[in-house]
């Protein structure tokens, strides 16, 4: 059994289906890439594995234990971490007060949430350069790494990503995921939706494409690079342009 | 210039009140937006319980540091547990659907509060005991000061300057600054949003609960009416420094309360409202973000 596993899952906004029937897994060190276009509920099923809503049906189970219906604030005391969609970092906060509040499931333990900003300051030194600098006045880079860091804290066994690439240039955008792989790499397991396929096929271990609400594609990331639809879709809208 | 400055000493007491009773405003209004109507009111709640145990149940006979600081913790925690009641039964149904009906509810409380107090307590006005504090006082060059504003302007100060250090420097008070921001990111950092809510309302009970104390011991007498304008003014105040804003509701407070003392002392008494309400009307059209407003979505 997956730590993560997400079963025919059907979201509704009022009378509309964002979600018709969406199943997918996370394992811990691996990198799930979730690739699909704007609207296709990428965002969506990440705030329904957060809590943010309320699935109509299906299952979401972590760690063998169902957490449909739980507090947002519950799931994530009980290791799942979400970077939302356009960093949501505490704009009127210090970067030291984001991140103390990345750890506010372990608050009381002063020691653990040093240990932790010592790591996150380790992973993103521009962060401890900036640490008593109110998070507005970062660039968009370093608001994207505080929410990364800030989502780290409370040392999660799934950290889910919701485009974290977004508004950065590809540099930074592949040091941002390079970083993700690291993150991985020490055990997490990762669900990672992006705009950016190339790049998110390219560190990822398994993809799933998602179109209007469904699962279309899922497999090895490596496969799925290979996958003529995924190419057509998702990777080759350049080549496609310029020869036709 | 000695008028002046009698006058000065006036408002800056009351004005500490009114602080107080914007702080809850302001507190409140950060985290969800409400203006929570019976602010005053639970002010007014605050000074019939000091009342109560001060007078019906004789603490005042008590060693005077007892007496004072049973009348201010005991009204503080029982209007912070009416606030919760409140929140829990009035609010918290309404939270997620609509703000106006949240807002006719607290305007409902406002008069739910004034009424249980009048069952209780009659329509009369019932006194503090009047040298519960030493009335006499010193002199600050030719200007006459009293122990009571002293010590009334100091318990204000000493309970702002806790407020601020707590919403500042706590795990908590972060939470409570990040949440006047955003719900849902809070959420996804663990944070038990309704947890804070209720944090939010004990404090700015307590705060007022505090304020309606002062005010027994201020003005001696007490009645179940008070709470209604002071909670205006006090809101007036909270507008003016900017609602959703510290330090602006606390200075706004001490503005309006040197207000209130420079008009009754050069024009008259009867002229307090006029200029009071003339300033929340002024503030509303000229600068509705008030002194030290920013953007709406980032304050607190």
């Amino acid at each position: 059994m997956a730590l993560l596993e997400v079963r025919d899952l059907h979201v509704f906004y009022g009378n509309i289906e964002a979600l018709k029937g969406i199943s997918l897994d996370a394992e811990p060190g691996q990198i799930m890439a979730i690739l699909g276009g704007n609207g296709a509920g990428k965002s969506t099923t990440l705030r329904t594995i957060s809590g943010l809503l309320r699935p109509r049906s299906g299952t979401i189970s972590f760690e063998g234990r169902s957490i449909v219906g739980l507090e947002a604030h519950v799931i994530v005391g009980m290791g799942l971490s979400q970077v939302p969609e356009g960093r949501r970092i505490f704009n009127i906060l210090t970067v030291e007060e984001n991140l103390n509040l990345g750890g506010y499931i372990v608050r009381s333990h002063r020691d653990l949430i040093r240990a932790r900003k010592a790591e996150v300051f380790k992973l993103f030194p521009r962060l401890a350069e900036r640490r008593a600098q109110l998070a507005g006045t970062l660039s968009g880079g370093e608001q994207q790494m505080l929410a990364i860091g800030r989502a780290l804290m409370s040392e999660p066994k799934v950290l889910m990503l919701d485009e974290p690439s977004l508004g950065l240039s590809p540099i930074l955008s592949r040091s941002v995921l390079k970083t993700v792989r690291e993150v991985a790499n020490r055990g997490t397991a990762v669900l990672l939706v992006e705009q950016n396929a190339r790049q998110a096929l390219a560190i990822a271990d398994r993809a799933c494409v998602i179109e209007t609400g469904s699962v279309v594609l899922e497999g090895d990331a490596a496969t799925l690079a290979k996958d003529e639809r995924v190419q057509k879709a998702y990777l080759g809208g350049f080549e496609a342009v310029a020869s036709g | 210039m000695h008028a002046f400055l009698e006058y000065t000493i006036t408002g800056l007491t009351v004005g500490s009140f009114y602080a107080l009773v914007a702080l809850g405003y302001t507190i409140v209004y950060g985290i969800i937006r409400l203006i929570n109507f019976a602010q005053g009111d639970l002010s007014m709640v605050g000074a019939f319980l000091g009342w109560t145990l001060l007078v019906s149940l004789g603490f005042e006979h008590l060693p005077i540091y007892l007496a004072v600081v049973a009348a201010f913790v005991i009204p503080m925690l029982g209007t912070a547990v009416i606030n919760l009641g409140i929140l829990q039964f009035a609010y918290k149904p309404l939270l997620r659907r609509s703000l106006l009906a949240i807002l006719i509810t607290a305007l409902g409380m406002s008069l739910l509060l004034q009424n249980t107090v009048l069952l209780l307590y009659g329509p009369s006005i019932d006194a503090y005991p009047p040298n519960l504090l030493p009335t006499t006082g010193f002199y600050v060059g030719p200007v006459h000061v009293t122990y009571v504003q002293t010590a009334l302007v100091a318990v204000s100060l000493l309970l702002m300057g806790g407020l601020v250090l707590f919403v500042q420097r706590t795990t908590i008070g972060t939470a409570m600054r990040a949440l006047a921001q955003d719900h849902d990111a809070a959420r996804l950092m663990g944070i038990n949003v309704d947890a804070i809510i209720r944090v939010a309302f004990v404090l700015g009970a307590m705060l007022a609960a505090a304020s309606g104390v002062m005010l027994g011991i201020y003005y001696i007498q007490i009645q179940f009416t008070f709470g209604f304008l002071l909670g205006l003014r006090a809101f007036t105040a909270a507008v003016l420094g900017g609602i959703g804003n510290i330090p602006g509701a606390m200075a706004g407070g001490f503005l309006i309360g040197l207000l209130e003392a420079y008009t009754t002392g050069y024009i008259s008494g009867k002229w307090e409202d006029v200029v009071v309400f003339a300033v929340l009307i002024g503030v509303l059209v000229v600068k509705p973000t008030g002194l030290f407003g920013e953007r709406v979505a980032e304050r607190m």
